[in-house]
């Protein structure tokens, strides 16, 4: 197998508390490696505090604090003005939230954080859902999927959203470098976040990240959902830069989306007719996303 | 130097004073003054500090927790709503240490809309985890945003303080404030460096993170070492404020008059000023009433209030914020520090909620009631709402 050309450094230690097959544990190591250690990470509610264990100890080898869930957005701005204060200026902060704790409860600060031009990298790890209280819908919550509170029981009426646009909503905001990454693959999501690093402003990085426990799937699973993701354009990859868009990842021969869909059993009582429509409206906004990108050539 | 300035202001030029590196700030009523004095001094470089102008008052105060974890003294202020909205990171603040100090123009709580003066929005917040000191004026609000600094950021207690004025009362009204020199205050306030900080020197950390049943009991109990603890600080840092400034408030409680008092009132804030001269008036008229003015809530002076049990022989306590509990907040735990088989009968009034005027009118009705009731030796009734329409006849 060919060897990856990433940085050898970790900077999590052995023994995190993440459950099997989580996701989440390789984002952050691939969001470290691009960064290095002068990291302040900041972190609200979520699965990422359980990951890094209790105290007396961390699993983390990085300086991190954790806070209030919907604050990310606020707390970066006060760490990257105390920093400015004291004239540290080679430390990068990074605002890490879960996809709730993006899309919904914090979208206000992160907002903020934004519109005051915050010097920072924001990920959201996108597992889409609230894990952390044990796999409730999200704003960032895919069509059709089965959690605990679209529980696809009769009336089937609470499962018709669909995952919130935050990148286009971040983009207007304001953002001076947006990237989707996907943890399979890691050589590409270092780059992203790398090149996060080269921008001063407000940088955010959309992270899927697949939860096995929540997402129904085999724990030695992980990195192939995710890839199919991608390779069926429900989670294409691609990057802003002010807004113009280009495709990091171009899929050569994409693959139905029934065939993501079949993976998981989150997706188990999606019907025939919902799947074709689910497939409809991912063509649509690849086409959209297609369409943005020559209109950035142009 | 002497300046004619608003509470707002003279909050505003203690964080100058105090040379805040990071301040976050959210308008509202009748604390917006103070956002816009800093901002104002910031931008026109009077002020050495970083401004974020934040969307909301929960996210102010996660901006400066964020801060102080980088080691920068920080400065917010709000009021009312912003101080409910602020709820969780309040709890949060205090839980993990940071000595932040926030003047609070005190304001009731809507709903319906109320834009007024009480104590309801500090009193919802008393068991945050803050320090809370009531101010009586202009000049005492500037020396205890000094002051706080000094006792919040000491490392044996590391824990936000509240500097309470009340809203318009004193955060809207001109009085002559002595201002302090730069060199005086850099002098009497060190820079802030606390043991635990980011600065990438140490190895690194991971700060208020998972705290497990087996250690969480013990946390607390350390919070309540550090509120305990401040008790003896506030002293000693008034004392060496008073050696340089020469002012002097009285520590915890300022007893007034209380010598050879036969009833006492407790009370706080703005309303004292207005008790103070009343006492006067009646002792000028031979009638023996003394005040004891609350300065601090949090931490809690138990041990000072129950000398009053051998004082006086009856104490009022003036509530200017009503808890749907047992009377107001003052009241329960005042009457608590004082109960003893043999302790001395107290009583509770309610008053100046949502704006409403305390007047001296007030005031020396509650003395003269309480004067009665000392010769009666009980009290009838344990709450009474002062000036109450509709109330009983003797308000009127
Ligand atoms: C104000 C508040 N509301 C609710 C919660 C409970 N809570 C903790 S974690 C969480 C879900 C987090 O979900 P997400 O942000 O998607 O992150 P994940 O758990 O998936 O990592 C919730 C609802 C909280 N901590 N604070």
């Amino acid at each position: 197998m060919a060897k990856l050309p990433l940085p050898k450094e970790e900077y999590l230690y052995r023994g995190h508390a993440a459950c099997p097959g989580c996701g989440a544990p390789l984002a952050m190591r691939y969001t470290m490696k691009a960064l290095g250690p002068r990291v302040i990470m900041n972190v609200p509610a979520g699965c990422t505090p359980v990951i890094g264990g209790v105290w007396p100890r961390t699993a983390f080898k990085f300086d991190m604090m954790d806070h209030a869930f919907e604050s990310t957005g606020a707390v970066s701005s006060g760490i990257r003005a105390a920093l400015d204060a004291k004239g540290i200026e080679d430390a990068t902060v990074l605002g890490w939230a879960g996809d709730g704790g993006t899309v919904d409860i914090g979208l206000q600060a992160l907002s903020g954080a934004v519109d005051r031009g915050t010097d920072f990298i924001y990920v959201m790890m996108d597992n889409e859902a609230y894990m952390n209280t044990g796999i409730q819908c999200s704003g960032s919550t895919p069509i059709g999927a089965w959690t605990t509170t679209t529980p696809l029981g009769k009336k089937c009426e609470i499962i018709l959203q669909r995952k919130k646009k935050i990148m286009e909503m971040m983009v207007a905001n304001g953002i001076v470098y947006g990237a989707t990454v996907n943890v399979a693959y890691p050589e590409d999501f270092v780059k992203r976040v790398r090149k996060a690093t080269e921008y001063e402003g407000p940088k955010f990085i959309h992270a899927l990240s697949p939860c096995a426990p929540g997402w129904r799937v085999d724990t030695a699973k992980t990195v192939e959902v995710a890839r199919l993701a991608t390779q069926t354009n429900m989670f294409p990859l691609y990057e802003v830069q002010g807004n113009e868009y280009r495709l990091t990842k171009t899929i050569k021969e994409r693959k139905p989306v029934s065939e993501y869909l079949k993976t998981q059993g989150r997706f188990r009582r999606i019907s025939e007719d919902m799947a074709i429509k689910i497939q409809a409206m991912v063509d649509e906004e690849y086409e959209e996303l297609l369409r943005k990108v020559e209109q950035s050539k142009g | 130097m002497i300046e004619i300035i608003t509470s707002n202001y003279a909050a505003a030029y203690a964080a100058k004073l105090s040379r805040v590196e990071v301040i976050a700030a959210y308008p509202i009523t009748p604390q917006t003054s103070i956002s816009e004095k800093l901002a104002e001094l910031v931008d026109t470089g009077e002020m050495d500090a970083k401004y974020i102008k934040v969307e909301s008052e929960h996210s102010a105060m996660a901006a400066v927790i964020g801060a102080s974890y980088v080691g920068a003294r920080t400065f917010t202020a709000t009021s009312s709503q912003g101080l409910a909205l602020m709820h969780e990171n309040l709890i949060w603040a205090a839980g993990v240490n940071r000595p932040i100090v926030m003047p609070v123009a005190a304001r009731a709580l809507s709903g319906p809309w109320t834009i007024w003066s009480d104590h309801s929005d500090v009193i919802s917040e008393r068991d945050a985890g803050w320090m809370q000191f009531f101010c009586e004026n202009n000049q005492e609000t500037l020396d205890m945003t000094i002051m706080a600094y000094k006792i919040a950021e000491d490392r044996e207690i590391m824990t936000p303080a509240m500097v309470i004025e009340d809203g318009f009362i004193l955060s809207h009204t001109v009085e002559a404030v002595d201002m302090p020199s730069q060199e005086e205050v850099d002098d009497f306030l060190p820079p802030f460096d606390p043991e635990f900080k980011i600065d990438f020197k140490s190895e690194p950390r991971r700060y208020a993170g998972v705290l497990a049943p087996d250690w969480w009991q013990e946390h607390r109990y350390r919070r309540m070492l550090d509120m305990e603890h401040s008790k003896e600080k506030i002293v000693e840092v008034e004392r060496d404020f008073e050696r340089r400034f020469g002012r002097s408030y009285g520590g915890l409680v300022e007893f007034y008059r209380c010598d050879d008092a036969d009833v006492a009132l407790v009370i706080a804030g703005a309303p004292t000023g207005t008790a103070k001269d009343v006492v006067d008036e009646m002792r000028d008229r031979g009638k023996k009433v003394g005040l004891v003015k609350l300065r601090s809530f949090r931490p809690f002076p138990g041990e000072e209030l129950v000398k009053l049990n051998d004082m006086v022989s009856m104490v009022g306590v003036f509530d200017k914020s009503y808890t749907m509990g047992q009377g107001g907040a003052f009241f329960q735990e005042i009457r608590n520090a004082l109960y003893s088989p043999d302790g001395v009968p107290i009583k509770n009034y309610i008053g100046g909620l949502g704006g409403r005027d305390v007047t001296k009118k007030n005031i020396e009705l509650i003395f003269e009631d309480l004067l009665s009731l000392s010769k009666k030796g009980k009290v009838d009734r344990i709450i009474d709402w002062v000036a109450l329409k509709g109330g009983p006849r003797r308000w009127e």
